[in-house]
């Protein structure tokens, strides 16, 4: 194999890295005052990225650097979908970070490192790469939760989730050597291959299965591996729970989609059985849940959970269609969460964190722009035509009813149903309850932007549909299905 | 019994005795070092399985860097061994209940394998290197992994400066630079005067 077939696949993560690093010492020669330029560098890298992502596509399924990474049709969607929220995130944060003094060089770097993590998981090929992309992705986390050094509710979050974090890789890796001494690999093709070839130790198997999916629920945050959702969401700054809670759910998926579609196929019958539980739970206890929090932050958190056990549906339901609307599901949760958490931003100033039910009380009054915004994007939360959502919970509910878990699509309605009760609590504070406070509320010109562009976005992708649901099929069908 | 069994049940026995040791002692500081005795002995099995670039690792890393940095912070932090015994028995069949579920799998998974599974370490030639069949490996066939494992190292030391430098402002400390660069045209200022005369 020669140099240069395993170096153009990787060539958006090596320029990623490189631009890491360069701006790293960059950043040291600049004064405080003007970060601006750094942060300019950082968006000029994701349009760099992006550029040799697309330059470097080519149709087809290829591997590198023997078969530890993979170069796919839905790696290259799910990586520029993570530079688009990576970017969106920076924007939507950039005002937020400034007034509390958090907009510092490491901040914007660890995004960059956190970036490459995700984009190393979106395209492995090997339990090793996994893990090590997992690693990378957690790791610039847990220091971004904490580099709010003086606030004692974000150390406390970050320290939580440094350590159930740390459990679940422990879980994960456990039963990633089990699955080795079982098949005999770490390589997902020929794991695969092994298992269906047949694997004489089945208990080992299945032990390993059943620490690899706890592993990946506590990454997921889906019931019961849930705890330390609500508490890092609410205790991390929000710029950081937007990270947190947005893009890595790409990652996620990618990491989902591998270990269990393309490694864990032979086993279908096996985790089907077990991620029905999970998603019921998850649904069940994020709706509930949800209802008695007056923190937006964690009602956020547990609709999340809710979310990903939402999404969990279509892996059960599996096929083109099953795959195909998880993913669907996953790309719109991240543009909804951005927006939702974008707008908590926007309405926070210094010293001030608007991140309680009563700030949002009369928010009609105060900006109807703004107001009418949140509630597009809560509407698309709770599943409500003609915003997206609604047709992302459509996609999953048709791909389960068609493979005959009609029961399974009932108890899902029912809980969304539950949901939808404090998504539109929300529109009924902004439009319906007098404003608290008459502070004016100073939108920056590019935040404005982007926040119109997200409100938007939800409600002609709702209208419009059909491309993002034909490039999210085909490329399941190419990634996953076809090999 | 072969020498090599002999060897092999000797490690293993100070192995286990030591770990044993580890969560038994009262003091941390002997608890740290029946730890250091526990990995020494796993280097020895590990030396008997032909993995020298591991059992010299566990060594110089464990042994030598990282537990001597766990007997400092030990010796360093005043640590109350009264509150951390403090419900012990409250915990205990919890504990107990899951550590025999722990036993139970172990004994239901190696016990389901077949004894034809079970392999026996391959032997090499005395001038086989494994420390440099490793690097070969890790430089070629892993070299993905290996600079991936390099760039987490690197976000730990950004995300450890990151947490802990604290610039202070109003601290009284040296500036060397300033203070070497010092000249004395800076300091000093030399005034002329006209002598007083007398009146």
């Amino acid at each position: 194999m020669n140099l240069m077939a395993n170096l153009i696949p990787v060539a958006a993560e090596i320029f990623l890295l490189v631009m890491v690093c360069f701006i790293l010492i960059v950043d040291l020669l600049l004064a405080k005052s003007s970060k601006i330029y750094t942060y300019l560098l950082v968006q000029l890298t994701l349009l760099g990225c992006s550029l040799i992502t697309v330059g470097t596509h080519e149709n087809g399924v290829y591997y590198a650097f023997h078969g530890m990474y993979v170069d796919d049709l839905m790696s290259d969607v799910l990586k520029m979908l993570s530079y688009l929220g990576i970017s969106m995130m920076l924007v939507y944060s950039r005002q937020y970070l400034m007034l509390r003094g958090l907009f510092t060089g490491e901040f914007l770097v660890l995004a960059l490192f956190s970036l490459l993590g995700m984009n190393v998981m979106i395209s492995a090929n090997h339990f090793l790469t996994l893990y090590l992309g997992l690693e990378l992705l957690s790791l610039s986390l847990y220091a971004m939760v904490a580099l709010q050094r003086d606030s004692a509710i974000a150390t406390e979050a970050a320290m939580k989730y440094f350590v159930l974090g740390a459990l679940a890789s422990g879980l994960l890796l456990y039963g990633m050597s089990m699955l080795y001494g079982a098949t005999g690999s770490l390589e997902l093709g020929v794991i695969s291959h092994a298992l269906q070839q047949g694997v004489q130790n089945k208990p080992l198997l299945a032990f390993g299965l059943v620490f690899i999916l706890s592993g990946l629920a506590f990454k997921l945050g889906v019931v019961p591996f849930h705890m330390w959702v609500p508490d890092v969401y609410h205790g991390a700054p929000t710029a950081m729970t937007m990270l947190i809670g947005s893009v890595p759910k790409l990652a996620a998926f990618a990491f989902t989609a591998r270990i269990l579609v393309e490694g864990l196929q032979s086993l279908v019958t096996d985790w089907s059985g077990m991620l029905i539980v999970l998603a019921i739970a998850s649904m069940a206890l994020g709706n509930l849940s949800a209802i008695a929090q007056t923190n937006l932050k964690r009602m956020f958190a547990y609709s999340t959970i809710t979310h990903m056990g939402f999404m969990l549906l279509g892996f059960i339901s599996g096929g083109i269609e099953g795959y195909g609307s998880a993913m669907f599901y996953t790309v719109v949760y991240m543009i909804m969460s951005l927006g939702a958490f974008g707008m908590i931003m926007m309405l926070s100033r210094a010293g001030f964190e608007a991140d309680t039910l009563n700030d949002f009380k009369g928010l009609n009054q105060r900006s109807p722009w703004l107001a009418f915004m949140m509630m597009l994007l809560m509407l698309s939360m709770a599943g409500i035509p003609p915003t997206v959502g609604f047709y992302a919970k459509f996609s999953v509910l048709n791909a389960i009813v068609q493979t005959g878990h009609t029961w399974l699509a009932v108890v899902a309605v029912m809980f969304s149903l539950i949901g939808a009760f404090y998504y539109l609590r929300i529109i009924k504070l902004m439009y319906f309850d007098a404003p608290e406070s008459h502070v004016p509320i100073v939108v920056e010109s590019d935040t404005g932007l982007l926040i119109t562009l997200n409100g938007a976005g939800v409600l002609i992708l709702g209208l419009m549909p059909g491309t993002l649901m034909s490039i999210c099929a085909v490329s399941v069908q190419q990634s996953l299905l076809l090999h | 019994m072969s020498f090599f069994d002999v060897v092999f049940y000797l490690f293993a026995v100070i192995t286990t005795l030591a770990a044993t040791g580890v969560i038994v002692a009262r003091n941390p500081v002997h608890a740290a070092l029946f730890l250091v005795l526990a990995f020494c002995s796993a280097a020895g099995i590990w030396m008997l399985l032909e993995a020298e670039f591991l059992a010299i690792t566990l060594v110089l890393v464990y042994v030598g860097a990282v537990m001597v940095l766990f007997l400092f912070v030990v010796m360093m932090l005043d640590i109350n061994l009264l509150k951390l015994r403090e419900g012990f028995w409250r915990w205990f069949p919890f504990g107990a209940g899951l550590a025999g579920l722990m036993v139970f799998e172990m004994i239901w998974v190696l016990g389901s394998r077949q004894t034809s599974e079970v392999s026996v370490a391959v032997t090499h030639a005395a001038d086989y290197s494994n420390t440099k069949e490793l690097g070969r490996l890790l430089y070629t066939q892993y070299v993905y992994p290996f600079e991936l494992a390099a760039v987490i190292l690197l976000v730990a030391m950004v995300a450890a400066i990151a947490l802990t430098l604290r610039r202070r402002t109003g601290v009284k400390t040296q500036n060397i630079s300033e203070q070497v660069k010092a000249r004395k045209a800076d300091r000093l200022r030399i005034v002329k005067m006209k002598s007083e005369t007398k009146v």
